[in-house]
């Protein structure tokens, strides 16, 4: 402490050691938000329902996604990415899950929405096995926090079929 | 700086951060956000970087007394006497 940049230096030092404490005790509490994030999805309309010439199934749907997320959204949080996957089971895989629609969820402002939107990546199958299946819509989000860890979670919504013919 | 202000000013610097991080997360978990959390810290740091880092008066108080140097001139340093057995030993 004797000189001008001892006392510099000691100062950054304790400055950044609290600020990382202050950052982990910020992290930590966010163990103590209660979340119960809500999301119901329903399929609006089948457009298109064909076989590729490569022999893959490929479908375009018309989702009506409502979520409420805004309980996931902490003092702590950047933002949140939710997608909204179709995953069933096939003979060749246990599970296949395809994106169909994402966003970023910037603000708790906007983490309570309700969109009809086709989907906005395509819906192909590894071989032809999408007709008649049951199959689940999940939505997907992962929680970017400012400090800490980042986490995700999901929920499954199931009893969707597809129609037994090309159309 | 004296001694005493060396203590002081390392105490200060201690206690301005702790007090200033306690009171960011208070209010910022409060209102929360983060934000204003960093900004308290933040000021707190530069509050607390300018009454630690510079030499301030204030710090100064209780100055070393030296000897007057012609006191030391009254209390010679002991010599160091040559002793005259080392040099029949070489021979």
């Amino acid at each position: 402490m004797h000189s001008f940049g001892y006392r510099a230096n000691a100062l950054l030092t304790f400055a950044v050691t609290a600020l990382a404490f202050i950052c982990a005790i910020a992290s930590f509490s966010d163990k103590f938000s209660n979340q119960n994030p809500s999301a119901e999805i329903q399929i609006l309309n089948i457009n298109r329902f064909k076989k590729q010439s490569r022999g893959n199934d490929e479908v375009s749907l018309t989702l009506d996604i409502a979520a409420d997320l805004q309980s996931l959204f902490t003092w702590n949080t950047k933002q949140i990415f939710a997608f909204v996957a179709a995953e069933y089971e096939t003979p060749k895989n246990s599970l296949n899950q395809v994106s169909l629609w994402d966003a970023i969820i910037p603000a708790k402002e906007n983490a309570k929405f309700r969109i009809q939107v086709s989907n906005k990546y395509r819906f192909i199958d590894q071989g032809h096995n999408l007709r008649g299946k049951e199959f689940n819509l999940t939505l997907h989000w992962h929680v970017m926090p400012k400090t800490g860890k980042m986490f995700a979670d999901k929920i499954v919504m199931s009893g969707y079929s597809l129609p037994d013919a090309y159309r | 700086m004296d001694w005493q202000g060396q203590k002081l000013v390392e105490q200060l610097m201690q206690i301005l951060l702790v007090i200033s991080g306690v009171v960011a997360v208070a209010v910022g978990y409060a209102t929360e956000s983060f934000r204003t959390m960093m900004l308290i810290y933040a000021a707190g740091a530069v509050l607390a970087t300018l009454i630690t880092v510079p030499n301030w008066p204030f710090y100064n108080r209780h100055p070393l007394k030296w000897l007057d140097p012609s006191e030391a001139e009254k209390h010679p340093k002991p010599q160091v006497v040559v002793s005259s057995k080392k040099k029949f030993s070489k021979r």
